[in-house]
């Protein structure tokens, strides 16, 4: 005892000095905080981007980082879905819709100080659709295919035949595209990050660092994996991709040609996969803005005084139903009774953000073809019921799938909006059975496969065209919805080859309401995903396609 | 000694082509796959199909075995399905940060743990030792999660004292030498770097030592009250001997042994990815990036990792019965 006591004192000491330390350091770190004017602008980013090239991207990570260094053809309103100018101020097409013809800005300069013309253009193009071996990978050229089809020598059957045919530069600022045959991913399509055009000398420099490899063994090129070759035409330049911080840098451009100017000197996407660290980092004051934030964070972050700005709403979340997995959903009655069945204003008013609106269609209204003349199913637990009994499936028993560990844009919180709708389902008289699974692969690949009867899914625009909605889920048969109906399947595709914008959007109109009258799944709703920013910086418009211009941001 | 080091490396050989075997085996039954992964809520069938015919994954599953087994022998892990990158890049990317928590945590389990778990034991039932058996129950129940939430909420929100997230400030001026960014700071002399990197590693360390630390103290104080028990301590003290001696030469040393194999084998399950912390502290370790990789079933970097995890238990074994040699003459004399 006499012996130990001297020992205890000196590690209480030690403690307490450790203790001191850390204070000291900390208020060197509020010293080092204090705003000064060279201070970097740090987004907190829920995933690393996979290539500092979007050409070879299709996640949203990426283009949120790549979009403030690289400029499409065409652009979006800030805040809007409207299509407008980007590095060309004018576009048109013929009357076929298979050659677009678009007018450059003039004194574009790339980061690498060369010049934009329409060669450049048809230079970007060219290299998209004569990519061979790894690049016709769909891991690296997802966009691509998805858009302009395949490429100019296809090596797998599973590639789709190519839609591009040719670029020519018929004026030093006048670029035209030829396709084969039109489509509706025309022109919104020209306004995707994967179509940013490039410098000539970046792609020079491309050429010389290849992706290689076979079979899983694909190696992205070294030129998208770190800072120094890529060039765009953006506010921001990338100038460091530190790894192992996780951290991409990006700095202002002094030559941009555009109005916004970067209002920042330095620009850092910090990843920080956890919604509750991105808050307590925001907090804190490690970084000035996140996204995705938890709807039930949105009141305690505006009552500390940070900005929570609202998107518009360009997604929809539905009620997937699989009609070939359980006979019974294969009756008209029993999916209308489930329709009726839920109490959708419940799950807006309960799990969804400031913003958020109940669904009465395959599409937000935000969206060209939306119609305000489809059948609507209000929530109406008697009809259900009575609907059910007509169709003799009073003892129905569902498989129902939710995604567990996932928040998505249209879904933040999957588990809690499965129990709302379970319960509504279990008042008339539908036994339902829970099958949480993983979101990726696990849940994906089993709705896909068409694994349940009922599931959670949804969809976020990538552009301002119905076919980017309906297309995804009713061109064809798909085993997740499980039906044929050569109707609906025709109708849309008329509506995908119709060059003519209004007739286009008619034609929408009229899929949606075959839609809603066939009932295949049940929308829920659409809603924003939240943003946020500390109270110190002037932020972005926010963008219902998450598509936010970090030009705009500034220090107060 | 060097015998015994060849021969418990030649022993991993045969170890690992098994363990090859049958992981590439449980792995690629896995339900779901890269490809579906990768492409996300977005794919269509046919996307799928392209997908998985690129990545060779239609190929019998022996084909992709031997493919696998003869990049290996050219000591090739393969690329990373989600990065491109190679498996080898990735993990010397990742792993001193890795190496950086595992020591922070193991650090502070030892130093606080072995004192506290002696303390405890010398004064049993007094108030030290019911503080240190219930602070130690904590330890181990409270989710590492939930404690860094609360740690970042005190430490980094309310009190301002150290970073949340992450293992450097953004704009520090460091130059990366080694990737262990404490060291680098200290190598090239820009010191404040080194403390910047010291600062973002208390939260997630001292989330980290939170388990190592109860079972430190709880594996400590049950053997020095074994020890304390034996007889030779007691004629020890009966002889005379100053307490320190006994304490030192004689409760200690053989207290020691079995907390010495704890810690090999909390080291190693460490070292092996703290992957909750990891994730939660945005500390961009390897844990971290094995998560990422079980949940998009990335093949080659999990067949590495476990690969590379088995290698280092191999090692951490190895050490722990060289340390028991020079601590315990009775295993130098087998």
């Amino acid at each position: 005892m006499r012996i130990a006591r001297p020992r205890a004192a000196k590690m209480f000491a030690a403690v307490l000095a450790i203790g001191l330390i850390a204070t000291g350091c900390a208020s060197e770190r509020d010293d080092e905080e204090s705003g000064d004017d060279g201070q970097p602008f740090v987004f907190g980013a829920p995933g690393d981007p996979a290539s500092l090239d979007p050409s070879l991207a299709s996640d949203g990570e990426t283009f949120r980082v790549t979009r403030q260094a690289f400029e499409t053809l065409l652009d979006h309103e800030p805040g809007g879905t409207e299509l407008v100018g980007g590095l060309a101020h004018t576009w048109s097409s013929n009357e076929a819709g298979t050659e677009w013809t678009f007018e450059l800005e003039e004194g574009v300069t790339f980061h690498d100080g060369s010049e934009l013309t329409a060669e450049v253009i048809c230079q970007n193009f060219d290299r998209w659709y004569n990519w061979s071996g790894t690049y016709q990978n769909t891991t690296i050229s997802y966009y691509w295919q998805t858009v302009f089809g395949g490429f100019a020598q296809n090596e797998s059957e599973e590639t789709p035949d190519p839609n591009y045919v040719g670029c020519s530069a018929p004026e030093e600022l006048t670029a035209v595209i030829e396709v084969a045959e039109p489509s509706a991913n025309y022109p919104g399509g020209f306004s995707l990050q994967a179509f940013a055009i490039h410098s000539p000398d970046a792609i020079e420099a491309y050429e010389q660092d290849e992706a290689s490899g076979e079979g899983e063994n694909i190696t992205f090129p070294g030129y998208s994996q770190e800072a120094g070759t890529v060039a765009g035409s953006g506010p921001f330049e990338v100038t460091d991709w530190n790894k192992g911080n996780g951290e991409v840098t990006l700095t202002a451009f002094d030559d941009y040609w555009g109005d916004t100017e970067a209002g920042v000197d330095e620009l850092v996407f910090r990843t920080i996969p956890e919604e509750s660290a991105r808050r307590q980092a925001l907090q804190a004051g490690d970084i000035q803005g996140y996204d995705l934030v938890a709807p039930a964070d949105v009141t305690t972050l505006e009552d500390e005084g940070f900005q929570v700005p609202v998107r518009g709403v360009f997604n929809l979340l539905y009620l997937g139903i699989t009609q070939e997995s359980n006979p019974a959903l294969e009756t008209l009655e029993v999916r209308q009774a489930l329709a009726h069945a839920l109490d959708r204003q419940n799950i807006v008013d309960a799990q969804l953000p400031e913003g958020g609106v109940v669904a009465t269609q395959f599409m937000p209204d935000t969206v060209a073809g939306y119609s305000e003349d489809v059948t609507t199913y209000d929530y109406d637990p008697d009809l259900a019921r009575e609907l059910l009994a007509e169709a003799g499936e009073e003892d129905l028993t569902l498989d129902f799938c939710y995604p567990t560990e996932v928040t998505r844009p249209y879904m933040p919180a999957p588990a809690d909006i499965y129990e709302l709708l379970r319960a509504d389902l279990e008042e008339v008289g539908v036994t339902v059975n829970p099958v949480p699974l993983k979101w990726n692969p696990d849940y994906t690949e089993t709705t896909r496969d068409g694994g349940c009867n009922i599931y959670l899914l949804g969809w976020t625009g990538d552009f301002n065209d119905g076919f980017n909605f309906l297309g995804t889920w009713f061109a064809g048969y798909q085993k997740e919805w499980g039906f044929e109906n050569e109707e609906l399947f025709d109708l849309l595709s008329q509506a995908e080859t119709e060059p003519d914008e209004a007739t286009r959007v008619g034609l929408y109109e009229q899929v949606n309401e075959a839609v809603m009258d066939f009932l295949p799944g049940v929308p829920i709703s659409s809603s924003p995903p939240s943003i946020a920013f500390s109270a110190d910086v002037n932020p972005p418009t926010v963008s219902p396609l998450t598509q936010e211009n970090f030009a705009e941001v500034s220090f107060k | 000694m060097l015998r015994l080091i060849v021969r418990r490396l030649l022993q991993l050989i045969p170890t690992l082509l098994g363990l090859t075997v049958l992981l590439f085996l449980w792995i690629h039954r896995l339900p779901g796959g890269p490809a579906s992964a990768l492409l996300g809520e977005r794919a269509t069938e046919a996307d799928r199909r392209q997908m998985e015919e690129a990545l060779g994954l239609d190929q019998p599953m022996w084909v992709q075995y031997g493919r696998w087994m003869e990049r290996l022998v050219q000591l090739d892990l393969g690329n990373s399905v989600r990065t491109g990158q190679p498996v080898w890049e990735e993990f010397t990317l990742r792993f001193p940060a890795t190496v950086e928590l595992a020591v922070t945590g193991i650090l502070i389990a030892v130093v606080v743990g072995i004192p506290l778990g002696y303390f405890a034991a010398r004064r049993r039932g007094g108030w030290l030792d019911v503080t240190a058996v219930s602070a130690s129950l904590v330890g181990v129940c409270i989710p590492v999660f939930f404690l860094a939430f609360l740690l970042r909420a005190v430490f980094a929100v309310n009190l301002g004292w150290l970073p949340s997230v992450g293992r450097q400030s953004t704009g520090i001026d460091a130059t990366e030498v080694t990737g262990f960014f404490v060291l680098d700071g200290i190598l090239t002399g820009e010191f404040d770097a080194s403390w910047d990197a010291l600062e973002h590693l208390i939260l997630p360390g001292v989330a980290l030592a939170s388990i190592p630390l109860a079972v430190v103290v709880r594996i400590t104080r049950a053997s020095v009250l074994d020890v304390l028990g034996e007889d030779y301590v007691r004629t020890a003290e009966s002889k005379g001997l100053k307490q320190r001696v006994v304490r030192g030469r004689h409760v200690m040393r053989n207290a020691l042994l079995p907390v010495i194999t704890t810690v090999g084998l909390l080291t190693g399950s460490l070292l092996s990815g703290a992957v909750l912390t990891e994730s939660v502290f945005s500390f961009n370790g390897i844990g971290s990036f094995i998560r990422t990789a079980i949940d998009i079933r990335d093949y080659p970097v999990l067949m590495g990792f476990i690969l590379f995890i088995a290698v280092i238990y191999v090692v951490i074994n190895l050490l722990v019965d060289l340390a028991y040699s020079l601590i315990d003459p009775r295993v130098r004399v087998n």
